[in-house]
C-alpha cells in the first residue's frame, strides 16, 4: 500500500530525520489506515431475521488497527534497517548453516532424522500422554502430509518445471480409490496404498498427454482446470463418490494385519499394552515419515539417473534438450506421473488416517498451499520443501493456539481465520528476501571424483 | 569464379552422409524453406552463408526434425529420416550445437558435458571428457562452474563440446562465432578444423562470419531467401564477386 515492504534509502531517511520524523511518518500511516477502515471495518453489516440489515459499529477494532498500523510504522521507521538487514542475514545463515558453522548438510541430515524419529516420543515426553494426541496428529502428521505432497510436487515443479496448479487432483484420486476399493471391495489399507499410486500416475499420463505441447501460464491454467474437473465430478457423481457429503466409513490402516482398538485382537492387547489412542497415532506418524523419506529417497536417487537429470535439462531448455537426443513428450509424461503417483500414495494415507472424505479437502486451495510450499521451499530443493512445509502448516496449526487473543479482540475473534493473511505476508516476506525461494541452491548432481571446493560467488544463485 | 546452383554437383565417388532433396519447410503458412538441396559427404565441412532470416536455421533445426519438412526428403547415411522424431535422429549421431547456445543455465559445466553425453556409451564418459576439455582448456578450470555464469565465449564451448559428448558423425552448428571477440572466434574456427582434421568429424556449419567460414570450408552454399543460390568449394565462393558484395563488403574483416 504505503511501501510499507520498501526498504529505505538512505536519501529517504534523511528527507525525515530523527525521531519526529518517524513519529510524524507513523502518524500519516494511522490517519490513512483510519481512512481505509472507516468504511471496511467500522461498521459491521449483518442480516437480522426481522429488521433487514443492521450496522453495528465496531470503533474498537478501527483503533486497534490504527495503532497497529502506527506502531508498527514507528517501529519500521525506527529500527526497519537492522530488521530487514537481520531478517536476510537470518535466512541466509540457515541456508549456507553448513559452510558458515563447520555443520556439514550431512550433520543436518542426520539432526534432522534422528528428531523427526523421537519427535513421538517427545511429544508424549513433554506434553503427556493428553495434551501429545494434538501435537502428534494435527502437527507431526499434518505437517509430514505436505511435506509429502510437496516432493511429489516438487518433481513436476521444481524439477520438469512444468507449473501444476491442479496437483489436488491427484491426492484426491489416491484418496478416493482407496476409500472406494476399501468400502466397495473390502480391499485393505495395504493393498489399496500401491493401487492408489498406480490410479494417480494412470490419471497423471491421462492429463500429461493433452497439455505436451504446453508450457507456463497455458499448462498452469490447463491444470487448474483439471483440477476444478476432478472435483466437479467428484460433487455430482453422487452414485459412486457420495457427492458432497463424500464417503465415511474407511478402514484405517492395520498393524500388518492387526487392528488398533481395544478388543483382543487389537494391538494392545497383541503386545500386552494397555490400549490408549496414542498408538494409532505412532503408527501413522512413523507410516507418513517412511512415506515422505521413501518419496525423498526415490527423488534423490532419479534425480541422478538419467530421467531424472532429463527433468531438469527440460526445465531449462526444452529445444536443446530434443537436440540432444532426450525424447521430451516420455520426459514429460514421466514426471507427470511419477509426481501424481506421491500425489496418490500421500491421498490414499489421508483417506485411511481420517476414514472419512469428502470433495471439500480437494479444493484449489489445496493446490495452492502444495505449490507455495515448493516455491518458498526453492523450486527443486528437498530440504527447502520440508522447511516451507514445517513454516506453513505447523504455522497455520498455531494460529489456531492463540487462543489468548480472544482476550484482546472479543470471543468472536479466531485467529485461525486469518491463515491466509499470513500466508500472504510470508510470500510478501518471501519475495522481498529470498526470491528464490528459502533454499535457492541448486546441488550438482554429479562431481569429479571428489568434490572440489569452489568458492560461493561462482556456484551461487544470481537474483531475479 | 562463382558455379550456378547445379544440384548434380557432387565429388565424384560415393553417395553423400546427409542428403537434403527438394526440402520445403512451413511455419504455419509461411514457407521458410522453398526447396532446398544439399549434400554433406563424409569428412567435410561445409558451410553454409545468407542474410539473416534466409532461412539457415531452419534447414538445421528440419535436418533434425522439428520443424519437419513438409515436401522433399532428407536421408542420412541411406536412411530417411524426414519424418523421424528429433531424438530418434540424434540416436544417429547427429549432433547439433543449436543458434543461440542454449546450454541448460542451472546446471554446471560438467552436467551440461554429462547430459551431451545422454546417448553414448557411459563407458566413454572419462575418455570424451578429457577429449572434449583438451578441445577447450577452459571449461576444465569451469567444471563446477554453473553454465549461466560463464561468458559468452565460454557458452559457445560448452555448446560445441557438449554436442561432441555424444561422439557425433555429423555435427551441426549453428553460428559459432555469434556474439565473440575476433580472438575467441578464431579459436573457435581452429577447435573446428582440428574436430575435422584429426578426429574425422562431418561438420555442417552456418555463420554469418562469411570470411573465416568459407576460409574453413571444403565447400560452401548460399542462401536467400529459402533457396539455395550458389555453390562450390570454398575458397572459389569467397573469391566470387557476388559473395564478395553481398556477405564480406568487398574485403576481408
Ligand atoms: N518459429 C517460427 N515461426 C514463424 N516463423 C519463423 C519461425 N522461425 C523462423 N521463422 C521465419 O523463418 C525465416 C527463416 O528464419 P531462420 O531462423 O531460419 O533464419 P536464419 O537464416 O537462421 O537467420 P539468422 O542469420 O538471422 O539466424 C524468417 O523469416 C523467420 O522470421
Ligand atoms: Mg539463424
Amino acid at each position: 500500500m504505503v511501501g510499507t515492504g520498501k526498504r529505505r534509502e538512505p536519501a529517504d531517511l534523511q528527507a525525515s530525520p530523527g525521531f519526529l520524523g518517524a513519529v510524524k511518518d507513523a502518524g500519516f500511516l494511522a490517519l490513512l489506515t483510519f481512512g481505509l477502515s472507516f468504511p471496511l471495518v467500522a461498521f459491521n453489516a449483518y442480516q437480522h431475521l426481522t429488521a433487514g440489515l443492521i450496522l453495528e459499529p465496531r470503533w474498537g477494532l478501527v483503533a486497534w488497527a490504527c495503532g497497529i498500523a502506527f506502531f508498527a510504522r514507528l517501529a519500521w521507521n525506527l529500527f526497519g534497517g537492522y530488521i530487514s538487514r537481520g531478517g536476510s542475514a537470518a535466512i541466509g545463515a540457515m541456508s549456507s548453516l553448513g559452510s558458515r558453522t563447520g555443520l556439514s548438510v550431512n550433520h543436518i541430515r542426520w539432526i534432522g532424522l534422528i528428531w523427526l524419529l523421537s519427535y513421538p516420543f517427545l511429544a508424549v515426553a513433554l506434553a503427556g500422554p493428553g495434551g501429545a494426541l494434538k501435537w502428534i496428529d494435527n502437527f507431526g502428521i499434518q505437517i509430514l502430509i505436505y511435506v509429502m505432497l510437496g516432493w511429489g510436487l516438487n518433481i513436476v515443479v521444481g524439477l520438469a518445471g512444468l507449473l501444476d496448479l491442479g496437483y489436488v487432483a491427484f491426492y484426491a484420486v489416491g484418496a478416493y480409490s482407496t476409500a472406494l476399493l476399501s468400502t466397495t471391495f473390502g480391499f485393505s489399507f495395504w493393498l489399496c496404498l500401491p493401487l492408489a499410486g498406480i490410479f494417480a500416475a494412470f490419471w497423471g499420463i491421462l492429463l500429461g498427454f493433452p497439455v505436451l505441447r504446453l508450457r507456463g501460464d497455458y499448462l498452469a491454467i490447463v491444470t487448474l482446470a483439471f483440477g476444478e474437473i476432478i472435483r466437479l465430478v467428484l460433487i455430482n457423481w453422487v452414485d459412486v463418490t457420495g457427492g458432497a457429503a463424500g464417503i465415511s466409513g474407511i478402514p484405517r490402516p492395520t498393524f500388518f494385519g492387526i487392528p488398533f482398538n481395544a478388543s483382543d485382537e487389537g494391538f494392545a492387547a497383541t503386545f500386552g499394552l494397555t490400549f490408549t489412542p496414542l498408538h494409532r497415532l505412532f503408527f501413522l506418524f512413523y507410516l507418513i515419515l517412511a512415506m515422505a523419506l521413501l518419496t525423498n529417497w526415490i527423488t534423490v536417487r532419479l534425480r541422478k539417473l538419467p530421467i531424472g537429470r532429463a527433468w531438469e535439462a527440460l526445465r531449462e531448455d526444452e529445444i536443446a534438450c530434443r537436440s540432444l537426443g532426450i525424447d521430451t513428450v516420455l520426459t514429460k509424461l514421466t514426471a507427470f506421473s511419477i509426481g501424481a503417483m506421491f500425489g496418490g500414495f500421500a491421498g490414499a494415507f489421508f483417506a485411511a488416517r481420517l476414514g472419512f472424505i469428502s470433495p471439500k479437502s480437494f479444493e484449489f486451495m489445496e493446490s495452492a498451499v502444495i505449490l507455495s510450499i515448493v516455491v518458498l521451499g526453492g523450486m527443486g530443493s528437498q530440504i527447502g520443501v520440508a522447511i516451507a512445509a514445517i513454516a506453513m502448516i505447523g504455522g497455520t496449526e498455531i494460529l489456531r493456539e492463540l487462543g489468548f487473543l480472544k482476550a484482546l479482540f472479543g470471543p468472536a475473534f479466531d485467529p485461525a481465520q486469518y491463515r491466509m493473511l499470513v500466508f500472504g505476508l510470508a510470500m510478501v516476506g518471501m519475495m522481498v528476501w529470498r526470491p528464490r525461494g528459502l533454499i535457492s541452491k541448486r546441488e550438482p548432481s554429479i562431481f569429479l571424483r571428489e568434490k572440489k571446493a569452489i568458492s560461493g560467488a561462482l556456484v551461487k544463485e544470481g537474483h531475479g | 569464379m562463382t558455379l550456378p546452383y547445379d544440384p548434380s554437383w557432387e565429388n565424384a565417388g560415393d553417395a553423400p552422409m546427409l542428403c537434403v532433396r527438394g526440402v520445403r519447410t512451413y511455419y504455419g503458412s509461411i514457407m521458410a524453406l522453398r526447396g532446398v538441396d544439399l549434400d554433406v559427404y563424409a569428412g567435410e565441412i561445409v558451410t553454409m552463408i545468407g542474410a539473416n532470416g534466409a532461412g539457415k536455421s531452419t534447414l538445421m533445426m528440419t535436418i533434425c526434425g522439428d520443424p519437419a519438412a513438409r515436401t522433399g526428403s532428407i536421408h542420412f547415411e541411406g536412411r530417411d529420416i524426414t519424418r523421424m522424431p528429433t531424438h530418434d535422429i540424434a540416436r544417429l549421431k547427429i549432433a547439433q550445437s543449436p543458434e543461440g547456445r542454449r546450454i541448460f543455465p542451472r546446471m554446471t559445466v560438467l552436467e551440461n558435458l554429462q547430459m551431451g553425453a545422454g546417448l553414448a556409451d557411459p563407458r566413454h564418459f572419462d575418455d570424451d571428457l578429457n577429449y572434449v576439455t583438451s578441445l577447450f582448456p577452459r571449461l576444465r578450470e569451469r567444471l563446477h562452474q554453473r553454465g549461466g555464469t560463464l561468458s559468452g565465449g565460454e557458452q559457445q564451448m560448452l555448446a560445441i563440446a557438449r554436442a561432441l559428448m555424444s561422439r557425433p558423425k555429423l555435427l551441426l552448428l549453428d553460428e559459432p562465432s555469434l556474439g565473440l571477440a575476433p580472438l575467441i572466434v578464431k579459436q573457435i574456427f581452429e577447435v573446428i578444423a582440428e574436430i575435422n582434421q584429426r578426429d574425422g568429424v562431418t561438420i555442417f556449419l552456418v555463420e554469418q562470419n562469411a570470411y573465416h567460414a568459407l576460409r574453413l570450408a571444403h565447400r560452401a552454399y548460399v542462401m536467400v531467401n529459402g533457396v539455395i543460390t550458389m555453390s562450390g568449394a570454398g575458397a572459389e565462393l569467397l573469391r566470387s564477386p557476388e559473395v564478395r558484395e553481398a556477405y564480406l563488403e568487398g574485403g576481408r574483416h
